[in-house]
Formats: structure tokens, C-alpha cells, sequence
């Protein structure tokens, strides 16, 4: 386990430096000037532009520039907003927020999405599965912006079962609404690989003897069936993180929720180049950490991988 | 034909019955088939002749009787058909905006009501179909040519090459793909040429390593099987057999994420169109006319609803012909065989 842990250590370097290489040389190396789009294309005075350049390091050759790019990321020296607040304070009062939102929409989507998956799977043809599988369809082809207006708009403000918008201190009970939005189009895609898992496993010899042995169904189903079905459904949730960060900047740039994803969507807005810059850094650190934590929950559930 | 005859004329007898009618010493507790129940078919019966059906012609027998099949190529043949025609299906002009319209519900001649701009609805979602359709169909071409590509060659030609081309997949595969879009939408370079192809690029660019890696697996499958080994024997240089043996028996995954991708890229295009870095404002399109209703919601729902209520069924619509594609090509799941 130790030496597996260590090898996808290693194996994440790479990935880590080359996908922060990419994001700054996309930023900082690609035709165009930043420091001109900073400006807004007006012209400002050389001393002024030197001084910007000399801040952002872009008067020193490419390698350096991104060598102290990762210093700053790693020492979370992260730079100013255009207001005037270091992006890092605006960072941590944003963090807790959107980390609580992502586990709320992880826990929805694994709890509903595996739930609804075992019952279609073991009812496979009847009319709770085409219900659901057909209801998972829907959720997948509207676009998650869509879903939120409208639950926001008939749960929130006609219905008036939810506040529309989250308060500064988005508590967990304001978060539901968003953290449902956030995690329903992962919940269908869960739905669907569960489904499918358990209609693969349920016809494996083991079932078979275990059934053949006298188990109770509960017992079948829950130990023997979901727990060899359960693989790739969490593989996809450690990687759905990354897609739940994505969405995050949708859902709550339209909730309001003052978390990461609204701090890179005013970022966005304002064409705040740095920020942006900065946020998506810390999150691609984030996503690799999270795969790698994936990777160790799946070879502690599947013991094929551990010792191969 | 005498071999097909029952060897055993006791066979069709009530159970443990003799032909006298008495009980049988051979008396059996429980059931047991007849043994004629299931002939044995002559070998002669089975037409060699006939050319046997290819994996694809086996999938189309099986695809053309699915009503999920059915409808969503019909719906799929027509939005292409108003994305390439739109002016057979509205006569209005969707530039042609009059203030005095704004938010206006459905009317004669303007089924779907007014923007807020006093734009007609209808007009708008069928001429911005082609520009969300655009971006669906070009963005899975180049993804599939180049994540294909980067694919089947590291796992045909294996070693160094597979592991360099894995790493640089992984590379892009840690940045989420509407992350890495808003980064790349946010270049210069990007931000001053907004159009329909800086949207596809972006995408593609974030959208090749999903496909090289399902490409990967399915040319390792394909490369060890016997007919590959087969033509290699017979002489074949290592790059045709690649060409000509092993890819065309790898594509069947690589289309069924390619045809559920479609629809996903156009969703993409969209939320990048609502965050306000997606197509520029002056191309129409139903992600930038969602992203325009945003504003209006409580006043003129419709004119959210409208482009959504399109942009969600033409995203179905692929989803559920992958999905089709994908069980009529897995003889396991396949129904009715």
C-alpha cells in the first residue's frame, strides 16, 4: 500500500508541474501582451508599464518568470486584486465556503445518485428505471445554469421554500438549493454508472454463490453486489471534484454564494487577468491532490490494484 | 432427415409412464423436457453462402427497430437540416428588433413572443441554431482527429511514445475543461478574435485527452488480436496494419463518446457563452440568448425557456443515439437477438 501510495506520488509530479506550466504559459507566453489587456488597451506612461512588469516578473526570461509563479502558488503569495486585497485573504475567506457547497453537492450526488442507481440496476427494464434513466437523460442536456434559474426562480421565489440567493454567511442550511444544483447533472452521470456496474456484477458467479448459499437479499445486494459496483463510481467522484469546481463558478455566481467560484466569475468579469490566474492555479493543486486521494480509496476497495 | 429424429420413443409420454400406461420402473420424481422439444438442426440447414453480417451491419439491425434510435435521428436530421437552412423556417428577420415590442408575449406570426430587446424569439432560436451546432460538430471532429490520433499511437506503438503522449494527456486532463476554457478564453490573442472557431479550439484543446485515452485502450484490445498478428504474418508493414486493421476495429467506443460528447460541447458552449466568454455578442446563438434572458427571468421566463427548451432536446437528441449506438454494439446488453 505504501510503496503504491508513493509510486502515484510520484507519478502526480509531472502532471503537477506540467499543468501549472500550462495555465502560466497560456497566461503569460501566448501572442498579445498582458500588460496591454491589464490596461485596457489604453496606453499608460513607461514608467508605469515597467513597474507592472517588473511586479508580474515578466521582465525576466520565460523559465524564471514560472519558477517564481510556483513559488507564489506555493507559498500562496498570490499577488492583488484590482482593489487592493491580496488575492490570498480573498482565497481563504472563500475557501470554507465553496469546500462546504462541494461536499454538500458530493454527499447529494453519491447518496441519491448511488441509491436510485442500485434500485434502477436491480429493476433493470421496469418503470422505476426507465423513470429515472430517462429523468438522468434530462438533467444531463440542460445546461446547469438553466436548472438554477428555474429552481432558483420556483423554489425560491415562487414556491418560497428557500432563499433565492445565499446570505455572506452562507450557512449550510442556504446552501442546500445551490449544492443541489451544483451536484444534480454528477448525480445522473453517477445514477447511470451505478446502474450500469450493478447490472454487470449481478450476474457474476460470486452473487450466484452467494445466493446459492442461503444469504438474505439485503445481504447480496449490499455486500456482494454494490460493494464490487461501488469502483468506478467512486473513481468518478474524485474526479468529479474537478468538474464540481468548474460548475461551482456557475451556480454561485447565480446563488450569490460568496465562494471561490464567485471570486472567479467577478474576477472574470472585471477581466482581472491575475486573480484569475492565481484561483485556477490553487485549483488544479486541489483536483491533483483530490485524484490522488481517489487513487488510495480505490486501491483500499479493490485489493487487485494494491498488489498488482 | 433421420438424425433428427428422437432417439428415445419414450419421450412424449406422460411422465413415468410406459407405453402400456403403467408406472414405469424407471419412474422419475420430477420433470423432465421431452427430448424433441429442441431438434437438433441438420448442418446442412446452416447457409454458408451468405455473406455474414459485420459488427456495424449487426448494430443496424439491431439500431433501426429502437423507437430511442428512431426519434433521436429524426430529431438530430432536423436540427441539421434548420441549422443549415434556417430561412425555410422563419420568414422573420431575428435582427429586426423594435423596442416597442419588448417582452411582448406569443402572437400571430411570432409564436414564441418578444426579447427584451423586442427581438422575435422564434426567429432567434432557429437562426442560432447553427452557430450552437457549429460548435458541437466541429469541436467533436477535431477532438476525435486529434485525441484518436494521439491515442491509437501510444497504445499501438507502446514504450516511450505511450508513456510521453499518457503524461501530456494527464497534464490537460488536471485542468476541468471549463476551467482550462476559461483560461484559454481569456488570452488576448482569444479575447480579440471571439468567434465561433476560438470557441471550437478551445474546446478541442481541452476535450482531446477523454478520447485519446478510450482510443488507447480499445487499439491495446484490438492490436493483440489474432487478425492483427495475422496480417503482420502475411507481410504487412506495421503502420497499415495499424491503419488498416486495428483502428477501424477500435472505433466503436471512440464514436459512442464521441456522438454523447456532441452534446456535451455544445452545453459548454453555452455556460461559457453565459459566463460572458463564449461566442461574441453579435453571433446568435441559443447560449448567448439563455445568457441574454438571465437579466429578464422574472419578467419574460419565455425567453429563457424557448432556446433552452431547443439547446436541451438537440443535447438529448446525441446523448440518446450514443447511448443507442453504445447497446446495439455490445451484444451483451443487446435486446432481442
Amino acid at each position: 500500500m505504501l510503496s503504491f501510495t508513493f509510486k502515484r506520488f510520484l507519478q502526480l509530479i509531472p502532471v503537477f508541474f506540467g499543468a501549472t506550466l500550462l495555465v502560466y504559459f497560456l497566461v503569460f507566453a501566448t501572442p498579445g501582451d498582458p500588460i496591454t489587456a491589464l490596461s485596457g488597451g489604453k496606453p499608460m506612461t513607461p514608467a508605469v508599464e515597467a513597474s507592472l512588469r517588473a511586479q508580474y516578473n515578466l521582465d525576466q526570461p520565460f523559465w524564471i518568470q514560472y519558477g517564481l509563479y510556483l513559488k507564489n502558488l506555493v507559498t500562496l503569495d498570490l499577488g492583488m486584486s484590482f482593489s487592493g486585497q491580496e488575492v490570498r485573504d480573498l482565497l481563504i475567506r472563500a475557501f470554507p465556503v465553496t469546500a462546504r457547497l462541494a461536499v454538500m453537492a458530493l454527499a447529494i450526488e453519491a447518496v441519491f445518485g448511488i441509491l436510485f442507481g442500485v434500485i434502477a440496476g436491480m429493476r433493470k427494464g421496469k418503470w422505476f428505471d426507465s423513470t429515472v434513466l430517462f429523468a438522468s437523460l434530462i438533467v444531463i442536456a440542460v445546461p446547469t445554469f438553466v436548472l438554477g434559474f428555474v429552481l432558483q426562480y420556483v423554489v425560491g421565489v415562487e414556491l418560497g421554500w428557500a432563499k433565492p440567493t445565499v446570505s455572506g454567511g452562507a450557512t449550510w442550511g442556504e446552501l442546500i438549493l445551490p449544492a443541489t444544483v451544483l451536484g444534480l447533472v454528477s448525480l445522473a452521470y453517477v445514477l447511470r454508472l451505478t446502474r450500469t456496474s450493478i447490472i454487470e456484477n449481478k450476474q457474476a458467479d460470486y452473487v450466484r454463490t452467494a445466493t446459492a448459499k442461503g444469504l438474505s437479499r439485503g445481504r447480496v445486494v449490499n455486500v456482494h453486489i454494490l460493494r464490487n459496483s461501488l469502483i468506478p463510481v467512486v473513481t468518478f467522484l474524485g474526479a468529479d471534484l474537478g468538474s464540481l469546481m468548474g460548475g461551482a463558478i456557475v451556480t454561485e455566481g447565480i446563488f450569490n454564494v460568496p465562494g471561490v467560484g464567485s471570486l472567479l466569475f467577478s474576477a472574470i468579469r472585471k477581466g482581472e487577468i491575475p486573480t484569475v490566474v492565481a484561483v485556477v492555479g490553487v485549483l488544479v493543486v486541489v483536483f491533483v491532490l483530490a485524484n490522488l486521494i481517489v487513487d488510495m480509496l480505490y486501491a483500499l476497495l479493490d485489493p487487485r490494484i494494491r498488489y498488482a | 432427415m433421420p438424425e433428427n429424429q428422437n432417439p428415445n420413443p419414450e419421450a412424449g409420454l406422460p411422465i413415468g409412464k410406459n407405453r402400456a400406461g403403467k408406472i414405469s420402473k424407471y419412474h422419475i420424481p420430477h420433470f423432465v423436457a421431452p427430448l424433441d422439444e429442441t431438434p437438433l438442426q441438420g448442418v446442412d440447414a446452416v447457409k454458408e453462402t451468405g455473406k455474414p453480417l459485420s459488427m456495424w451491419g449487426e448494430a443496424w439491425r439491431s439500431l433501426r427497430k429502437r423507437p430511442l434510435f428512431i426519434v433521436s435521428v429524426i430529431l438530430i436530421v432536423s436540427v441539421l437540416v434548420v441549422a443549415a437552412f434556417p430561412s425555410l423556417f422563419s420568414s422573420t428577420d431575428p435582427t429586426y428588433c423594435a423596442l416597442e415590442n419588448s417582452n411582448e408575449g406569443s402572437r400571430a406570426g411570432h409564436p414564441m413572443g418578444f426579447n427584451f430587446q423586442g427581438c422575435d424569439v422564434y426567429a432567434r432560436v432557429i437562426h442560432g441554431t447553427r452557430a450552437s451546432l457549429m460548435v458541437g460538430v466541429f469541436t467533436t471532429l477535431f477532438v476525435v482527429i486529434l485525441g484518436g490520433a494521439i491515442g491509437a499511437l501510444a497504445g499501438f506503438y507502446g514504450g516511450w511514445l505511450d508513456i510521453i503522449l499518457a503524461r501530456l494527456g494527464d497534464i490537460f486532463f488536471a485542468l476541468p475543461l471549463i476551467l482550462g476554457a476559461i483560461i484559454v478564453m481569456q488570452l488576448p490573442a482569444f479575447r480579440e478574435n471571439r468567434s465561433v472557431w476560438t470557441v471550437i479550439i478551445t474546446l478541442s484543446i481541452f476535450g482531446w485527452p477523454q478520447v485519446a485515452r478510450i482510443t488507447r485502450g480499445a487499439v491495446l484490445e484490438a492490436r493483440n488480436a489474432d487478425f492483427v498478428k495475422a496480417s503482420r504474418a502475411l507481410g504487412i508493414s506495421r503502420f497499415n496494419s495499424l491503419v488498416r486493421h486495428v483502428i477501424p476495429n477500435a472505433m466503436a467506443p471512440v464514436i459512442v463518446v464521441a456522438t454523447v460528447n456532441l452534446g456535451i460541447y455544445i452545453v459548454a458552449e453555452s455556460t461559457l457563452s453565459f459566463l460572458g466568454l463564449g461566442l461574441p455578442p453579435d453571433v446568435m446563438s441559443w447560449g448567448n440568448d439563455i445568457a441574454a434572458a438571465q437579466n429578464q427571468l422574472r419578467n419574460n421566463p419565455m425567453m429563457l425557456m424557448w432556446p433552452a427548451l431547443f439547446l436541451s432536446l438537440t443535447v438529448l437528441s446525441f446523448i440518446m443515439l450514443g447511448d443507442a449506438v453504445r447497446d446495439a454494439l455490445d451484444p451483451k446488453t443487446r435486446k432481442g437477438n
